[in-house]
């Protein structure tokens, strides 16, 4: 299924036209002549036809749903997801604490550590999804792309922890390994052609 | 009264309540899959192979439900209402021939209940008898989506009922008869027989009246979900709403029998090939039921009434006349 019938705003080129409707008759001559008009033109074997037709057709749109599912669209805000990073395959997320700052609903909980490289890591980070409203503002703030929403929509589960603790969210081991980590295009991430449109910082002004 | 008869009287009876039950549900299994098909669904899937067992599971979820009363109804009236509707529907195929007479082990078998010399009469009677269900439980009800479909009900029954009678009267006249064996014999000489092309406006103004009727969807303003909730079957739970739904749909078998023995020829000369025509008959009609649903809209009680008055009843009065006129000269 392709995304651009839904990407695309531009209603006006998608055959969208004002349907022409004729004034309704006032007196009762002109409401006769309406009746008889619509008797006689058989408007009503037209609906007969066009359900029969789609009947015959059998061209059925039904999504079974728990066996297929629909795309969801890159934007979509779900379960949020933890990345790595390409190269070394460690955490990206810094701990700088950006989105437990922004979290409008304050459910971002996160503690650091200095490691023994003198780097902070981060030693908890839990998001109470029974709060969070999925506004994306932690994704959009991220400097570090880390922190991402997931296309995971379905969330029924015997325990609303089970989807909120750091292991959970990042990114595991072998995805990683088969480079089959997705990368997030939804708000704040990297718009495509990035590279072309950087521009050096002059050194000298 | 010999006891062969009566033996064979209640063993037709038994015959009749089972198939047209079991009927009543497999027609809702149909229904759904129907309008699923023509609005590109896929209908009832998940319970059995292609969902067939939906029917089952509808069953059990009807019959297992709590009976409630609320506390503000008429009680006797609220509890009879659906019975009313269950019961006339069965009633009225009483005088149905379902089939033609056919022999088993030398013993010939009239499949109908009784043959009734004003059998029509008796059919279109009950069969309108079977609207005081809505009009009884909506006025029990005391819940006022109820109460103004208990009002429509009323509307309804006092428009369609001068038509269907009005529009079955030249047939009548023509045949001579009210009972449906004698429609039927009229007819056996073969298609060019059919009182459908001596009668065609009688044969359109009585069908529109079927759909009146049973209440189905150009005129499916008794309960129409989508204004008045469930209309009379709002306050109704679990096995009495299920007999107003046996109700409605063995209506709409059985008004499709009577369709084609009055004006299609019914089984025949009563060889196999006619009770299997009749049968495709049936199939068409209670198929058109399904498929007026999906595509029509629901016509205002103003405007169902306006259509009876004004529209179908002058049209089967001079049916009517124009019909005596012809078989006088
Ligand atoms: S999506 Fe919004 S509410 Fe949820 S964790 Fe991120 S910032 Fe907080
Ligand atoms: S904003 Fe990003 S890098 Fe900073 S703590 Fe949150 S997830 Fe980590």
């Amino acid at each position: 299924m392709k995304m651009e019938q839904f990407n695309d705003r531009n209603v006006a080129d998608n055959g969208y036209f004002l349907v022409d409707i004729e004034d309704y008759p006032t007196d009762g001559w002109g409401k006769f002549k309406r009746v008889v008009k619509r008797t006689f033109r058989a408007e009503l074997f037209v609906g007969l036809w066009v359900v029969l037709r789609e009947m015959i057709k059998f061209d059925i749109h039904t999504v079974q749903y728990p066996e297929e599912k629909l795309p969801i669209g890159p934007r979509y805000r779900a379960v949020h997801e933890m990345k790595r990073l390409w190269e070394s395959d460690a955490e990206r997320c810094i701990g700088c604490g950006l989105c437990e700052k922004i979290c409008i609903s304050d459910c971002i909980r996160m503690d650091t550590k200095i490691d023994e490289n003198s780097r902070k890591e981060v030693t908890e980070y839990t998001i109470n999804l029974g709060r969070c409203i999925f506004c994306g503002y932690c994704a959009e703030v991220c400097p570090e792309l880390a922190i991402t929403h997931g296309g995971e929509y379905e969330q029924a589960s015997e325990q609303r922890e089970h989807f909120v603790d750091y292991a959970y969210m990042l990114t595991p081991l072998d995805k990683m390994k088969a480079g089959t980590q997705m990368e997030f295009e939804g708000f704040g991430a990297i718009t495509p052609h990035e590279d072309e449109r950087v521009k050096k910082t002059p050194l000298a002004y | 009264m010999d006891t062969a008869y009566l033996i064979e009287t209640i063993i037709k009876v038994v015959v009749i309540l089972l198939i047209f039950s079991a009927l009543a549900g497999i027609g809702t299994y149909f229904e759904r899959k129907v309008l699923a098909f023509m609005q590109r669904r896929l209908g009832p899937m998940y319970v059995g192979p292609y969902g067939l067992l939906q029917v089952a599971a509808d069953g059990i979820k009807l019959f297992t439900k709590e009976d409630i009363i609320p506390t503000n109804v008429v009680g006797p009236i609220f509890k009879i209402a659906p019975v009313i509707t269950a019961a006339t529907a069965f009633m009225a195929a009483a005088a149905i021939p379902f089939f033609p007479q056919f022999t088993v082990f030398g013993y010939t078998v009239h499949p109908i209940v009784a043959d009734l010399n004003i059998g029509i009469l008796y059919i279109l009677g009950v069969m309108a008898v079977g609207l005081y269900g809505p009009l009884l439980g909506g006025m029990a009800s005391a819940n006022k989506f109820s109460l103004l479909s208990a009002a429509r009900t009323a509307a309804v029954f006092i428009s369609y009922e001068v038509v269907s009678g009005l529009a079955i009267l030249a047939p009548i006249m023509m045949v001579g008869s009210l009972s449906l064996i004698d429609f039927n014999n009229y007819q056996a000489g073969g298609i060019s027989d059919w009182i459908v092309w001596s009668q065609p406006v009688a044969f359109v103004l009585f069908w529109i009246a079927a759909f009146a009727e049973t209440g189905r969807t150009p005129f499916h303003l008794i309960a129409n979900d989508h204004e008045i909730i469930d209309g009379f079957g709002t306050e109704y739970s679990g096995m009495r709403w299920g007999l107003f739904f046996i109700g409605e749909y063995a209506n709409m078998f059985f008004i499709s029998f009577v369709i084609p023995l009055i004006f299609l020829g019914g089984y025949g000369d009563g060889s196999m090939l006619g009770a299997l025509g009749l049968i495709a008959k049936v199939a068409f009609f209670f198929f058109f039921f399904l498929w007026t649903r999906a595509a029509w809209p629901d016509v205002r009680p103003d405007q169902l009434m306006w259509l009876c008055w004004k529209v179908l009843m002058p049209l089967a009065v001079i049916n009517v006349v124009i019909t005596g006129f012809v078989m006088m000269f």
